[in-house]
C-alpha cells in the first residue's frame, strides 16, 4: 500500500543527462501494485529520497497518462541531488507521493495556455507542455515562454524548436548571456511578454521560476490585460514532510507542500511582493 | 451539574492508584534542577508539595514555600507537547537488500499516559495541535497513536507567575473543557470535578468527600484571583490585519538586536509543531534512521532552499515567528496561535516578551 508517510522503494530504469547539471530519472515502483495505482497531475511532486542521505521535493516532469513509469529532471545543486546524480539505471531508490495542488488545467481547457518558466522552471511545466500538446483540440493557443541565465542552461533545445513548428504555437527563449549563435532574445524572459499573441480574455497563465522573476511577469502579463486571477504560479520552499505538518515551507498562513505548490496570484501576490517570507 | 466533591491531600495516592490501575502510566509534575517538569510518577509524595516557581523575563526558578500545596506554581518549561508530540522519534528505517532496499515504518507508540496537573494553557495548547496534527489531509499517526490514549487530569491555576497573561488570550486560568478530571487546590486538598464519563469512573474509585460551601466558594475565589493578578496581557486576540500591515515596522530590527536566535521560544512554546526530518546513515551502509526532531524557525536551516536562505537575517525570523504565532495562524487554525503560557517570555535568555513586542508593534 502506498502510504503518505513512508516512502515506497522505485527502481531507475532510465536516466538522460540534460545539460551539464540536470538529469532526468525515469522511475518505476519496485511494487508492480503501487505503480499500477501511481496517478499524479502536472505540478505535483514526489519526495525523492536516496537513502543515507535523505528527501527532497522534485517535481514530476512526465505525462501523467504514461503509467509505466514517471520522470523527475534534477538540477545537483545540493548534498541529495548530488547523491541522486551519481545512480544508475537499475539502482533502488525511495519516494513517497504525489503531494501538493497541480496545474488548473480543467480551467486552462477551451483557452490560450500561456506557460513562463525561469531557469530550471521549466521541469514542473514541461509536463503541461506534453500535456497539451496531446491534447491540443482542447485547448486554443499555446505559448511557451523560457528565460535562462546562459544559454547553456537551457535544456530540451530540440523539443522548444520542435515545439516552435506546432500549429498555434509559439516559442520565445531568452537567456540573459549566451555563446555565439544563439538565435533567441538576449535579456531578460519579461521583455518577451510583450511579443506573445495571446488572448488576454480567455487565457490562462502558469509561471515557475525564481519569485522576483515571477513578481515581474505577473506584471508584464497584467500590462497586456490578463485579469490576476488567470495567473498560476510554481512555489518552492523547504519541505521536509510534504503533508502539511513540519512547517518549513509556510508563506504567510499557507503551507506551500499542500496548499500549493501551485497558487492563483492573488492568492499570494502581496506576501511575493513583499519578498523575505 | 452534579455536586462538588474534595478530594484530601491525604487521599491523593488513590488517584495516582486508580489511574495505574486502569492501565495508564501517570506523568505528573515533579521539582527537579529548580524546575517543574512532567514525568512519570508513582507516588503522590514526589509532587512538588511546598514549592513556588518565580518567573520573569529572562528567569524560572522554583523556592521553597511557606505553603503545603502541590501546584502552587504556573508552569514548568514543557507540559503535554513532548507527550504528543516527541522531541525526537524515528519514523522509518531502511536496510539494504541484494538487489535495492527495504523499508520498515517504526512502530506506532502503544503505551496510554495519564497527566495530572495539566493547565488550561495547555489544554488550549493541546487543541490546536490536534487540530495541526490530526485534523489535516494527512492525519500523523505517532500523535494520534499518544494522543488518542491520553487521559487529562486539569489543575486549575491559581498561582500565575509573572509571565503569565492566559486570562487576556481567553485560555484560562480555569480549565472550562476537554479534560477528564478539574481539580481546584485549596491548603488541605482538591475540590474536584468530572469532566467525561471516564473521569467520573475515575471519581468513583476515590475517597471524596462532599464538597463544603465554604471549600468551593475558596476554589472559584482562587481561579478569579489568579486572572485578576495577572500583569501582562496580549494586546487583542486577533492582531492578523494590524501586524500584516506592519511588516516594515522599525521595531522588527530593534528586536533583532536583542534577539540571540536561539530558538528557546520556539521549543517551550506549547503550540509552535516545527519540526525537521534527519537522515543517519549507518556507517557500514547497510541502512539509515529516517527521524524527525523538533525543529526552530529561527534557526538557518529553517528557510533553507537549494544554496540559498530565505530568511537570512534575526530580524526576518523573529518577524516570521511572530507574524505566524499571532497573525497567520488565524488563516490556518482560526484562532491567534497564542495561549497566554508565557514560557517564551521566561524562557528567553535575554527576557524578551511577546506582549510588550507586540504592543510597540502596534504603536
Amino acid at each position: 500500500m502506498n502510504s503518505p508517510h513512508v516512502p515506497q522503494t522505485a527502481r531507475i530504469v532510465e536516466r538522460i543527462q540534460e545539460s551539464d547539471d540536470i538529469f532526468t530519472l525515469r522511475l518505476r515502483f519496485s511494487d508492480a501494485a503501487v505503480q499500477d495505482g501511481y496517478r499524479f497531475a502536472p505540478g505535483q511532486f514526489n519526495m525523492v529520497y536516496l537513502p543515507g542521505a535523505g528527501e527532497v521535493p522534485i517535481s514530476l516532469s512526465s505525462d501523467p497518462e504514461e503509467r509505466e513509469d514517471f520522470a523527475h529532471t534534477i538540477r545537483a545543486v545540493g548534498r541529495v541531488t548530488r547523491g541522486l546524480a551519481a545512480l544508475k539505471p537499475g539502482d533502488e531508490i525511495g519516494m513517497r507521493g504525489p503531494y501538493g495542488r497541480g496545474w488548473p488545467l480543467d480551467e486552462a481547457e477551451g483557452k490560450d495556455v500561456f506557460i513562463i518558466t525561469g531557469g530550471l522552471g521549466c521541469a514542473p511545466v514541461v509536463a503541461v507542455i506534453h500535456y497539451v500538446l496531446k491534447r491540443r483540440e482542447r485547448f486554443k493557443r499555446l505559448v511557451i515562454l523560457q528565460g535562462v541565465k546562459h544559454s547553456h542552461d537551457l535544456i530540451w533545445r530540440a523539443s522548444y524548436e520542435r515545439w516552435a513548428q506546432a500549429t498555434d504555437t509559439q516559442v520565445l527563449i531568452a537567456a540573459n548571456s549566451t555563446e555565439a549563435l544563439w538565435p533567441w532574445h538576449v535579456g531578460s524572459p519579461i521583455d518577451l511578454v510583450s511579443q506573445a499573441e495571446f488572448d488576454p480574455a480567455n487565457a490562462v497563465t502558469m509561471i515557475c521560476g525564481p519569485e522576483g522573476m515571477m513578481v515581474a511577469a505577473a506584471k508584464a502579463l497584467k500590462a497586456r490585460g490578463l485579469n490576476e486571477a488567470d495567473i498560476h504560479v510554481s512555489l518552492e520552499r523547504n519541505m521536509q514532510c510534504a503533508l502539511g505538518l513540519c512547517g518549513h515551507c509556510q508563506l504567510g498562513g499557507h503551507f506551500v507542500c499542500k496548499d500549493g505548490p501551485v497558487f492563483s496570484y492573488p492568492e499570494v501576490k502581496v506576501l511575493l511582493e513583499r519578498g523575505g517570507l | 451539574m452534579p455536586a462538588s466533591r474534595f478530594l484530601p491531600h491525604s487521599a491523593l495516592q488513590s488517584l495516582l492508584d486508580a489511574l495505574t490501575a486502569r492501565g495508564y502510566a501517570v506523568i505528573a509534575p515533579q521539582a527537579r534542577d529548580g524546575c517543574i517538569v512532567y514525568t512519570e510518577t508513582r507516588h503522590a509524595d514526589e509532587l512538588p508539595w511546598g514549592i513556588r516557581l518565580e518567573q520573569d523575563p529572562g528567569s524560572s526558578r522554583t523556592i521553597k514555600g511557606t505553603h503545603r500545596q502541590a501546584f502552587a506554581w504556573a508552569n514548568g518549561p514543557q507540559a503535554l507537547k513532548p507527550l504528543v508530540f516527541a522531541p525526537s522519534e524515528p519514523l522509518w528505517r531502511i536496510s539494504r537488500q541484494a538487489d535495492g532496499y527495504a523499508v520498515k515504518a517504526a512502530e506506532t507508540p502503544q503505551r496510554p499516559l495519564a497527566v495530572i496537573g495539566v493547565r488550561a494553557c495547555d489544554l488550549a495548547a493541546l487543541a490546536i495541535q490536534d487540530r495541526h496534527f490530526l485534523h489535516g489531509p494527512y492525519p500523523d499517526p505517532r500523535y494520534g497513536a499518544r494522543r488518542e490514549g491520553m487521559l487529562l487530569v486539569a489543575v486549575n491555576c491559581t498561582h500565575p507567575a509573572s509571565t503569565c497573561f492566559c486570562a487576556s488570550t481567553g485560555d484560562g486560568p480555569e480549565a472550562k473543557t476537554d479534560f477528564d478530571l478539574a481539580l481546584t487546590e485549596l491548603d488541605d486538598g482538591f475540590v474536584i470535578e468530572a469532566g467525561s464519563a471516564e473521569g467520573e469512573q475515575i471519581l468513583a474509585a476515590l475517597p471524596l468527600q462532599d464538597a463544603r460551601a465554604a471549600q468551593v466558594e475558596a476554589a472559584a475565589a482562587g481561579i478569579r484571583h489568579a486572572a485578576e493578578s495577572q500583569t501582562r496581557a496580549i494586546p487583542g486576540r486577533n492582531l492578523r490585519d494590524a501586524l500584516m500591515a506592519r511588516l516594515e515596522h522599525p521595531r522588527w530590527q530593534e528586536v533583532a538586536q536583542r534577539c540571540l536566535a536561539c530558538g528557546n521560544c520556539t521549543m517551550v512554546c506549547p503550540t509552535c509543531f516545527c519540526h525537521a526530518e534527519t537522515e543517519q546513515p549507518e556507517l557500514d551502509g547497510s541502512g539509515s534512521l529516517h527521524s524527525r526532531e523538533w525543529d526552530s524557525c529561527f534557526g538557518e536551516r529553517h528557510g533553507y532552499i537549494h544554496g540559498k536562505q530565505l530568511r537570512p537575517e534575526i530580524s526576518q525570523r523573529y518577524r516570521q515567528w511572530l507574524t505566524h504565532k499571532l497573525a497567520s495562524w488565524h488563516d490556518q487554525f482560526g484562532r491567534s496561535g497564542c495561549v497566554g503560557c508565557g514560557r517564551c517570555i521566561a524562557w528567553c535568555p535575554v527576557g524578551i516578551d511577546i506582549t510588550e513586542e507586540a504592543a510597540a508593534l502596534l504603536k
